[in-house]
């Protein structure tokens, strides 16, 4: 197939939280290897639009580029991904970038996802050490154990899954698939363990893993493959369990 | 009585080190970062961090790691930090794993450790190759504990543009910009630490993130802080290239066993499966036999240039060549290099297991930054109870991480970055309690004009930029450096062409002037932040490029053709660059090398 000789965008923009949204088109040359970063590179070194009109660059969020620190999230030709991996080649066009729509917009593709954060307190994910003087090695681990652990360890808060569950919404106070997944991590830790109840607790009532609608959105839409829906099935059961010692002690 | 007040910008290892430090100590920290902490550029590190836990019977010791250390630094660096962090590391090792990072593992349950380039020995503990991630989220995590209990606050997506001094000089606080609202801000501190990583994107493309512009190490040399060896700039031999960034490829590819060839015939055209053995070239275990494929940065960078550039023989005419995993078998590559082999398929569309990358040279990590002190002990350690650790020459201000310039000389040892950010963020956190202490005022009291005179400052400055309406725009001035500074002034050095950047740096100053503001929505004007982090890297690149025409020697990083030799006669010394109008004054100072006597750096 030749390669085209442009690049087509339509970009969903908006200037403020609460100001009312609109589309611009962009038409970039086409190189070969870009991706969707690069396309917004080139807008921001000459913000004008397919009319050509002047426009403001784009703004977005991205830092490391290589899909690890989880920043550059968006819906490209509606699918929420990374951006920095969506390959202009792979892409149909136009291509057609939004926000997510699970998270307060800041600005054009930039939301706010300060909610997953604040969930990583709510769970209490951490391990509570004693302090940070020498105390030897941590407990010993299998390497299985360890093989088991590190999948739930690269989740990078980048909200895929958040946005793909539809239990997850700004009408519900779910608390979506990626917290669910650090519960199982931490809880699965043989110090992290020891505040395992603690943790279960804080995803039991409204809220809580109950809510689950077990669609499977998140594990499909995972870039890093976490496997969201084991941790979902565990936790659940780890939350039967302490609603029964709960109640007969 | 209100305790006293911390800063500490960026939340990256050192950072969150640093944190932990003082909020362990009792108390509070307000923490600045352009970024969720969660998604620092610590997050990037992928291939481990070393520490002589002498897992697998070699008899290594943390001796050994201080002298591979300082030999792989050529010998530049004050030996008693590099000492005490080296000493420091098991520890901190065990710290970590403590807090819960899911390290891999031996068959008894004990941490692994694998090789990495410079040494000899199985010294670098990693969790699978993504081991900054895991560190990084580990501390985050700690940090995230303190928030709860209300000992940090963090303040998320604000940006560090400044400081606050008093009359005695003393830093007592700092300015900052809330990415968001644009509201610019001062926060008063009785001391203050940057901990805000490198200056990656000075080079346009590297294997930096985007939030790695230097700007706030170069905002405060141009308030009076000293910046030291910025022409000390690793490349790294392996990355994958690419248009919006150069993505990182680890040693630990070539700690797990990877190889780097090119085949013998120039222009060979064949697939590299079809190849045959006899017919590639292995050129670093050929020149290499003890070290191979695991020498040191440096010297794998400029081979790769050598075989490339000199002898022609780089893959399609380039500077390119072959990192081969594909002899190794799947499942163990799965299990100890996973997230890289992944992210190259992804990039590149080509299988690792299966087919040999190709990878080329990438400006990858500043050993040059903010100048810092220390207190040495009689035994050549460092006294962690020393308020002069990591402290700028500016008293209040501190650095740790990789924007400070210590531990690593003129080339840094991979896996030593993790470890040097950690340590450095330990012993700067608890350097600025000491400091604090031995305060009697509170800063919210005696600076206050200070702290109204930084704000004003910074308003100005943004309302300048943001009424600027000429012609140029600042993300392709800034393309513009980039691809210069990546030409003239990395693997290989000449003064002539350095001293034309050097003026056309000048010029990017006079060109600057005139900029136009991009954006006129006052919120979230992120063309208005990178005009400002722009100025920055336009200074900075004149701090690096006068070093490096300065320096007429070759020691690590490095290497000027026309002086092919280290010469310790006249050039074992710290370059310690100072701002004023008229371009920066370099200075010189000793290098403290009281432990180990230099020596020819040899890994053939």
């Amino acid at each position: 197939m030749p390669s085209p000789s442009t690049i087509e965008l339509k970009i969903k923009r908006q200037d403020r939280p609460g100001a009312p949204s609109r589309w611009e088109e962009f038409s970039l040359p086409y190189r070969s290897d870009m991706n969707v970063i690069t396309c917004l590179m080139d807008v921001q070194r000459n913000p004008v639009t397919k009319q050509g009109s002047k426009t403001t660059p784009v703004v977005w969020d991205c830092s490391c580029l290589e899909e690890v620190c989880g920043a550059c999230t968006m819906l490209v030709n509606g699918k929420v991904r990374q951006s920095c991996t969506a390959l202009v080649d792979q892409l149909a066009q136009p291509i057609r970038l939004e926000p997510m729509t699970k998270f307060p917009v800041i600005r054009d593709l930039s939301v706010d996802r300060q909610k997953m954060f604040d969930s990583l307190i709510h769970i209490k994910a951490w391990i509570p050490i004693d302090g940070t003087y020498p105390l030897g090695p941590g407990p010993k681990l299998s390497a299985a154990e360890q093989q088991i652990a590190y999948p739930y360890s690269q989740c990078m808060t980048c909200g895929c899954c958040m946005e793909a569950c539809p239990q997850f919404n700004q009408r519900s106070d779910f608390i979506g698939p990626a917290p669910l997944g650090q519960v199982k991590l931490f809880n699965t830790h043989p110090t992290g363990r020891m505040n395992a109840e603690e943790r279960i607790h804080s995803v039991m009532g409204a809220g809580g893993i109950s809510e689950c609608g077990n669609a499977q959105n998140c594990v499909e839409v995972c870039p890093k493959n976490v496997p969201l829906t084991d941790a979902i099935a565990e936790v659940g059961r780890q939350a039967t369990v302490q609603m029964f010692k709960d109640l007969f002690g | 009585m209100a305790g006293p007040r911390f800063i500490v910008v960026g939340g990256g290892l050192a950072g969150l080190m640093a944190t932990i430090k003082i909020a362990e100590a009792g108390h509070s920290v307000d923490l600045f970062s352009v970024v969720p902490v969660r998604r620092s550029h610590s997050v990037c590190a992928q291939g481990g961090i070393n520490g002589a836990v002498n897992i697998k019977g070699e008899n290594d010791s943390p001796e050994i790691h201080f002298v591979d250390t300082v030999r792989g630094g050529d010998f530049l660096a004050d030996q008693p930090l590099a000492k005490a962090m080296c000493y420091a590391a098991p520890n901190l090792i065990y710290l970590m794993d403590r807090m819960g990072v899911p390290f891999n593992r031996t068959p008894e349950g004990n941490l692994d450790f694998r090789r990495f380039g410079g040494t000899l020995y199985n010294r670098t503990a990693f969790a699978g190759a993504t081991t900054g991630q895991q560190l990084l989220y580990a501390l985050d995590e700690q940090v995230r504990r303190y928030e709860a209990e209300g000992k940090v606050k963090k303040y998320e997506h604000w940006e560090y543009l400044g400081m606050v001094r008093d009359d005695s000089g003393a830093c007592r606080g700092i300015v900052a910009v809330d990415m968001r609202s644009m509201a610019v801000k001062a926060f008063p501190a009785d001391a203050s630490m940057l901990a805000t990583g490198g200056p990656g994107l000075l080079f346009g493309r590297s294997t930096n993130s985007m939030i790695n512009t230097g700007s706030a190490a170069t905002s405060a040399y141009l308030e009076g802080v000293k910046y030291a060896n910025g022409e000390m700039i690793q490349i790294h031999p392996t990355a994958i290239p690419g248009e919006d960034k150069l993505r990182l490829m680890s040693e630990s590819a070539r700690g797990e066993g990877g190889r780097v060839w090119v085949p013998r015939k120039k222009n060979d055209s064949r697939p590299a499966k079809q190849i045959p053995e006899a017919e590639r070239w292995y050129f670093l275990e050929e020149k290499y036999p003890r070290y191979g494929n695991l020498v040191p940065r440096d010297v794998a960078t400029r081979e790769i240039f050598e075989i490339c550039v000199n002898q022609g023989l780089g893959l399609d005419g380039k500077m390119m060549v072959y990192l081969d995993v594909s002899h190794i078998d799947r499942a163990t590559l799965d299990r100890k290099l996973g997230g890289i082999l992944e992210i190259y398929e992804k990039f590149t569309g080509v299988d690792p297991h299966d087919e040999p990358m190709k990878i080329f040279p990438a400006v990858h990590y500043s050993m040059g930054g903010l100048w810092i002190d220390y207190e040495a002990t009689a035994d050549g350690f460092i006294n962690e109870e020393s308020p002069r650790n990591h402290q700028t020459n500016v008293p209040g201000m501190y650095a740790s991480g990789e924007v400070d310039y210590q531990y690593h000389g003129a080339n840094r040892l991979g896996a030593n970055s993790l470890l040097s950010c950690l340590y450095g963020g330990l012993i700067g956190g608890k350097a600025m309690v000491s400091y604090a202490a031995a305060r009697a005022k509170s800063a919210a009291t005696a600076a206050e004009g200070a702290l109204q005179a930084g704000e004003k400052r910074w308003e100005k400055r943004f309302a300048e930029l943001a009424a600027m309406n000429g012609e140029e725009n600042p993300y392709r001035l800034h393309k513009e450096l980039g691809e210069m500074m990546n030409e003239h002034v990395t693997i290989v050095r000449h003064n002539d062409a350095m001293q034309k950047v050097y003026e056309k740096l000048g010029e990017m100053t006079q060109r600057f002037s005139r900029l136009g503001n991009l954006d006129g929505v006052g919120w979230a004007n992120q063309s208005l932040l990178f005009a400002n982090q722009l100025w920055n890297m336009i200074e900075l690149g004149k701090v690096v490029t006068l070093g490096a025409i300065r320096r007429d020697e070759s020691r690590g990083a490095h290497y000027k053709p026309a002086f092919p030799k280290r010469d310790d006669e006249n050039w074992l010394k710290t370059t310690v660059a100072t701002y004023s109008p008229g371009g920066p004054v370099l200075t010189y100072e000793g290098v403290d090398t009281s432990l180990v006597a230099p020596v020819a750096r040899k890994y053939d």
